[in-house]
């Protein structure tokens, strides 16, 4: 168990993708199976323990020690689990023989009845020190909150084996905690684990943005073009009767989309874009947004906001598999499948017909819905190909939008840029002529080169108005401060924030040091951009 | 006499006017009787100052040797006449030189612990505790939460980080007098004989350690005269926390920035201030250390100096023991 919690104590606080990389990869090297197996399975959220409630995480600790101690110490500490964790009264010269595993523990926990759950986990707790409390405490109130995601643990497993991540995403469904034959492959000990399950995930093509003077060396003719649609990569499959709707990393988002899961009543396996409305009167991102990250969907919110699939690929019909086809024969069996199905909740993502680049140039910069955001390219002549190789599939963004703000916040950042104030919060003007005041629009941490950083940096040092641990605010007034241009790919409507905008992906694109801080934008110019 | 008489707070410090002297005044005074040499409690600029030779000593390079009107050295266990108040120094376990000052007059003895702890520590004399009427307790970590784990395991989980990183420097951030040359020290112990890299604030403090006969293996400055970027890979340097946040920190390639005090106890502390790595190392004394010395003193009275008193004074309360926080100003409650 300290193992598993040491772990969770290095992740939570390791900022770095590479750094959670090199931690996850050295405990699947030095833990054993099933313990290994079963960190995995609590990290993906795979693991089924009955949850306890903080109420009762309460009740246990307070009968055994002082309330009013322990009022005292959750209030310094502000969090539960950890209160308890530290403060959980050891037995006086109670030395437990030996610390339990974590199989150990998932094994009790698991077995636990409901009203025996609570002297289970007290008997844990007891038997445990300190790291290994947190850690118990963290596994039976749900949610680990460490910053992996499913993904990540995934990217972690394909280079503990040394194969491609598409791998383990292809297996991942058909594999069980503690995943003893998925570990004994990545160790070399045994052959790959066999695709049994069924309605399993295909690793899916990614494109690779249309860069300087590529377009030049390529042939329209060689090429389909169709709108990018900003909604959600899904991939839907049927097979023998078990359906599944998977992300673009392959976990099951089915259960958000009950109504889209419902019609999925064909045996096949379809690539496209998950959008909400109806296929003729396409909703916003904003209308997208409502279905978004939900634990569980009311019928009302299905109804009013319903998700249908734009379909762009067909991966196996019937199972047989199409990917080695070229994408013209694909889309024709396609378009004759989708014929088949429930035209409310899938339709074909149509081609956009285009001559030479120049015309599509024009049409990608006028698109006929708000929620495309583009258009992408695909070969004729190319099968369907994990991951996101050079040159059969592009997309081609519409350009950016860019509005300039006043930097009001810097925040120092992590590892390499620890001594760096790299986070930056910026705002705009609001509020009547005469009393205008910045109002935070967003936080951007990239977009700018190292030298540029040094600059940031030493104007932030220089220019620091107040100090809140690692932030400064720093001095942005109608005379003073530093104005970032900002690129952003979209603005949505925010109860969050104080501005009511929240931007999509910003990023500072250039630093304008000549522009006088009253000249950046008002909040109106934003306004102008919602819908 | 009540105790209160004998010693008692005014705003220059704890004060005993049957002896008129007071113990770590913030403010310049006749006669200052000190404890160790952290900043918030030994001061400059008193006319006369009683402490250990090692205190003195310590005083006298952070301050310059003038730090004071006239010094003497009070020999740990050597009880001294000041007036009519009887004086004696007793090791007090926190850094280098730190004492606990024993008060005694007309039969009653009251023992102020300065900071101190119970965890041994290879670079100070353990603390000793004295049977006494009255103890007056720091409470720097006074709450049920504050648990530090043995020392070595720390620097074990350290150890194993540098070899988990080889590519990165590991950024120790811990205070220049004790914690720093505990560090080192423990490092040695842990068997790690490469040398280790020391901002320039710890240099004079820590030659002043290897000095009195602490073995620190060796150290080198953390300076970029001494090369590029490339040679502090893998390395472990030690400097006070203040100057990772700073300019300095940059010479170091993408360093894992830990930081050695009891307060990386609590998670949101280490995260709010970017700690990747926290060690609980503390020089102070958890709740089971305090609860257990105030026990093992035997006194019928407690009196909570700085920090978290009103949790100790609680635990007092149900044990029975009679207790009341005492208000001292000028402390910060914040160093470990």
């Amino acid at each position: 168990m300290n193992r598993f919690a040491e772990l969770l104590d290095r992740l939570v606080l390791t900022p770095s993708r590479n750094g959670k990389l090199t931690l996850l990869v050295d405990y699947f090297r030095s833990v054993e199976d099933p313990d290994r197996g079963l960190a995995l399975a609590a990290i993906t959220g795979d693991l089924n323990i009955a949850a306890v409630k903080p109420a009762m995480l309460r009740t246990l600790v307070t009968e055994r020690m002082d309330p009013v101690l322990f009022g005292y110490s959750y209030d310094y500490v502000g969090d539960l689990a950890e209160t308890v964790s530290l403060v959980w009264p050891q037995t006086p010269g109670h030395i437990p023989n030996r610390e339990p595993t974590l199989s150990d523990v998932v094994a009790k926990l698991q077995a636990a009845s409901r009203s025996d759950g609570p002297k289970v986990l007290a008997g844990l707790l007891d038997s445990a020190g300190i790291s290994a409390r947190f850690a118990i405490i963290k596994l039976v109130t749900g949610g680990l909150r460490i910053g992996v995601s499913a993904r990540l643990a995934k990217q972690a497993l394909a280079d503990f084996g040394k194969v491609d991540v598409a791998e383990i995403e292809e297996l991942w469904h058909g594999l069980t905690p503690p995943y003893i034959s998925l570990f004994a492959w990545l160790e070399g000990k045994a052959e790959k684990p066999q695709r049994t399950a069924l309605a399993l995930f295909s690793p899916v093509m990614l494109s690779n943005p249309v860069g300087d003077g590529d377009l030049e060396k390529l042939d329209p003719a060689d090429y389909a073009a169709e709108w990018k649609w900003d909604g959600i990569r899904v991939q839907a499959v049927c097979e023998g009767g078990v359906r599944r709707l998977y992300s673009r990393t392959g976990d099951d988002v089915s259960g958000a989309f009950p109504d889209l899961a419902e019609a999925m009543n064909f045996s096949a396996a379809l690539d496209g874009e998950l959008l909400v409305g109806e296929p003729a009167a396409t909703g916003t991102f904003s209308d997208l947004q409502q279905r978004l990250n939900r634990k569980s969907v009311t019928p009302k919110i299905q109804q009013r906001y319903p998700a249908f699939m734009r379909c762009y690929d067909v991966l196996q019909i019937d199972g047989e598999d199409l990917r080695a086809l070229p994408f013209r024969e694909r889309r024709v069996h396609l378009e004759a499948f989708i014929k088949t199905l429930d035209p409310s909740r899938f339709d074909l993502s149509p081609l956009v017909d285009f001559t030479d680049w120049q015309a599509l140039e024009e049409m990608r910069r006028a698109p006929p819905h708000p929620i495309i955001e583009g258009v992408m390219l695909k070969r004729w002549d190319s099968p369907y190909l994990a991951g996101r190789p050079k040159g059969p599939w592009f997309k081609w963004k519409r350009d950016p939008h860019t509005v300039d703000a006043v930097l009001m916040y810097a925040q120092r950042g992590h590892g390499k840029r620890s001594s760096f104030y790299s986070d930056y919060t910026f705002g705009v003007w609001s509020g009547p002529e005469g009393a205008e005041e910045l109002v935070p629009v967003g936080k951007a941490y990239f977009g700018f080169t190292d030298e540029e950083l040094k600059q940031i940096d030493k104007f932030v040092r220089d220019n620091t108005v107040e100090r809140f641990g690692p932030v400064r605010s720093v001095r942005a007034d109608r005379k003073q401060g530093l104005v970032l241009e900002v690129a952003f790919e979209g603005l949505n409507r925010s109860t969050r924030h104080k501005s009511g905008v929240a931007m999509r992906f910003p990023r500072i694109s250039r630093l304008r040091w000549d522009k006088p801080t009253a000249e950046a934008d008002r909040i109106e110019t934003l306004q102008a951009l919602l819908d | 006499m009540r105790a209160r008489d004998l010693l008692h707070p005014r705003p220059e410090g704890l004060y005993c006017p049957p002896g008129d002297f007071f113990i770590d005044p913030v403010r310049p005074v006749n006669r200052a009787l000190i404890t160790h040499g952290h900043s918030d409690h030994a001061r400059s600029g008193h006319r006369s100052v009683l402490a250990t030779q090692q205190t003195l000593d310590i005083m006298g390079l952070r301050y310059g040797e003038d730090f004071a009107g006239t010094t003497q050295a009070a020999a740990l266990g050597a009880a001294m006449a000041l007036n009519d108040v009887t004086v004696t120094f007793h090791p007090a376990g926190h850094v280098l030189g730190s004492a606990q000052i024993a008060v005694e007059h007309k039969g009653r003895r009251i023992v102020a612990s300065g900071d101190y702890k119970r965890q041994k520590d290879a670079t100070c004399a353990p603390f000793e505790p004295v049977k006494c009427d009255v103890f007056i307790t720091e409470a720097t970590f006074g709450l049920p939460v504050f648990r530090h784990p043995p020392d070595t395991e720390e620097i074990a989980r350290l150890l194993k980080s540098a070899a988990q990183f080889p590519e990165r420097s590991h950024l120790v951030g811990a205070y220049a007098l004790g914690k720093a040359q505990r560090v080192m020290r423990l490092l040695r112990d842990a068997g790690y004989d490469r040398p280790i890299y020391i901002h320039g604030a710890l240099a004079k403090l820590s030659e002043y350690y290897q000095s009195q006969g602490i073995d620190l293996g060796t150290l080198e400055p953390a300076t970029v005269d001494s090369g590029g970027k490339q040679d502090f890979t893998g390395a472990i340097v030690v400097g006070p926390p203040s100057a990772f946040a700073d300019r300095w920190a940059r010479r170091f390639p993408d360093p894992i920035s830990c930081f050695a005090s009891g307060w990386m106890r609590i998670r949101q502390r280490a995260k709010q201030g970017g700690v990747e790595l926290p060690l609980i190392i503390s020089d102070h004394a958890d709740w089971d250390e305090l609860i257990a010395t105030i026990k093992e003193t035997g006194a019928g009275e407690i009196w909570v100096t700085h920090g978290r008193e009103e949790a100790l004074v609680r635990w007092c309360e149900l044990e029975g023991i009679a207790a009341r926080p005492l208000h001292l100003v000028g402390y910060e409650d914040e160093g470990d």
